[in-house]
């Protein structure tokens, strides 16, 4: 296991030197490190790799929706220089351009529009869907065929997993009686982030759960979740917290308050800067190569990549867990019974 | 694009593609696999509770076998002695009955065979006399034959009688 870890570690440091490399070279001669923000942000085209001057780049759709002009689809070709593949006001198309800083921006600046771009990370999200639906709805299949069998294949590579996110994150901290209900919420949260965690991680891949517009998204959910499912011990503790003097309600209850979208808060920047700064800091190790420019550095530069990648994989798994978790935990606060202070 | 700052296109694209993501996984991949884990613990749980209940069982009826045992082999001692004695009752008797029997009839013989001797010696006296009788006859017509002899006889006993 540790071998197989160690060698899968290797592998994809090499793939991320390989298309750091020319990642830089396709950037500006001054500007030796701005790839890792470029792939950190999210972007309106996928660009893998740079050969000399030929970039190799997937270009992703725009989708625009204007209430005076409706819906619209562009290519986001359309919006850059075909040679350097820069965006810029200079090459806008059809009263819309992408600026400097990956924006979406109407020629006519009174005009308001919502960007549904299929970005960088949205075709990510697809795939960690896609990948995350083939491998549950192949494990469900297999239950499906052979009821009351031991698990085989995708079955029993998830049925641990499956398990312990049962029993060891919906059960103590829901409650048996309501667990249940909430357990398909938490095994999705789980598999989402963890899948996102872990393909983020390939070569080339998009830092999808590294972004902030989808952990605010999935904390939302879980915020969601909670609320929704509160009893009436749950918001009696929240507007008029028992056992507590009157005065004293003035303070509590503001903060109480203010309780309901910290939790949600911290789920949201929690998950954003762990993976953000996982990828941030392994490619500040590929960026020291190009600074310094020297083999010595390069060595110990690939080393330490190697051993922040294993971190990550493990980084990956926590994250999604502690996700997990602590969504399990406010829910579990909402529905406890006869949970008094 | 921001880092912190989050995109509205990809929060509606992240809202649809989860909602979809959570829908999908509910009803077709949670259920069945919670379903089938459920069941299949159930099962699990259910042998070994069968399992627990034969092997009591089995505890039961072992002791009932040794219980029926252990009363057989009472009953099977009890029996033996029963028998025992009746076999030495028997026994006894019949010697009692064989004794007194043999006693009578050995009374019985000796009292045959008394007879039987009386009878054989009384009958030896008549055969004995008779046999002395035609002895005696036959020797005195032998000797008495002629006259020379009787006369000799006749001398003899008288001078028998003369010496007497």
């Amino acid at each position: 296991m540790v071998r197989k870890l160690l060698c899968l570690s290797v592998l994809l440091s090499v793939f991320w030197i390989g298309f750091s490399n020319v990642a830089v070279a396709a950037g500006d001669e001054d500007d030796k490190t701005g790839f890792i923000m470029h792939h950190v942000k999210d972007s309106h085209e996928w660009h893998f790799a740079t050969f000399g001057h030929t970039h190799l780049t997937l270009p992703l759709p725009v989708i625009i929706y204007s209430s005076d002009r409706g819906l619209e689809v562009f290519s986001s070709s359309n919006f850059q220089n075909p040679e350097t593949h820069l965006f810029g006001k200079e090459y806008g198309h059809n009263g819309y351009y992408i600026d400097e800083h990956d924006h979406l921006k109407a020629v006519d600046e009174e005009r308001s529009f919502i960007d549904l771009s299929i970005t960088k990370n949205v075709a990510m999200l697809f795939i960690v869907i896609a990948i995350v639906l083939w491998i549950l709805l192949s494990a469900a299949s297999h239950y499906k065929k052979n009821p009351g069998q031991a698990p085989k294949g995708a079955a029993s590579f998830i049925e641990p997993i499956v398990v312990f996110v049962r029993d060891e994150i919906a059960l103590p901290n829901i409650g048996h009686h309501k667990y249940k209900n909430f357990t398909p919420y938490l095994l999705t949260i789980f598999f989402f982030i963890w899948f996102g965690n872990l393909l983020g991680l390939f070569p080339g891949a998009a830092n999808l759960t590294g972004n902030i517009a989808v952990t605010a998204t999935l904390a939302i959910f879980t915020f969601f979740v909670t609320n929704l499912n509160g009893n009436k011990d749950y918001w009696k503790h929240v507007v008029a917290t028992p056992g507590v003097p009157v005065p004293l309600l003035l303070i509590i209850v503001p903060v109480e308050i203010i309780g309901l979208f910290t939790k949600p808060f911290a789920l949201m920047v929690r998950l954003f800067v762990a993976i953000t700064a996982g990828h941030i800091v392994i490619l500040s190790f590929i960026g020291l190569i190009f600074v310094f420019e020297s083999y010595a550095v390069g060595l110990a530069s690939t080393i330490m990549v190697v051993f922040i990648n294993m971190i990550e994989l493990l980084v990956a798994t926590i994250q999604a867990y502690v996700f997990t978790l602590f969504s399990a935990m406010y829910i579990g606060q909402a529905v406890a019974e006869h949970e008094h202070h | 694009m921001d880092l912190i700052i989050p995109g509205s296109g990809l929060i509606i694209w992240q809202i649809i593609g989860f909602s979809i993501l959570l829908f999908i996984l509910a009803k077709f991949a949670w259920k069945p696999i919670l379903s089938a884990l459920e069941e299949r613990e159930k099962s699990i749980e259910d042998a070994l509770k069968s399992a627990e209940i034969a092997r009591n069982e089995m505890a039961n009826l072992k002791a009932e076998n040794e219980k029926i045992i252990l009363e057989a082999k009472l009953e099977r001692d009890e029996m033996l002695l029963k028998a025992t004695e009746t076999a030495r009752q028997v026994v006894e008797d019949a010697k009692g009955v064989a004794q007194a029997e043999g006693a009578k009839l050995l009374e019985a013989a000796k009292k045959a065979i008394e007879t039987e001797k009386q009878a054989a010696l009384e009958d030896v006296k008549v055969q004995v006399a008779a046999l002395s009788l035609s002895i005696a006859e036959k020797v005195l017509r032998k000797t008495l034959a002629d006259d020379a002899k009787q006369k000799e006889l006749v001398d003899e006993l008288i001078n028998e009688i003369k010496f007497n």
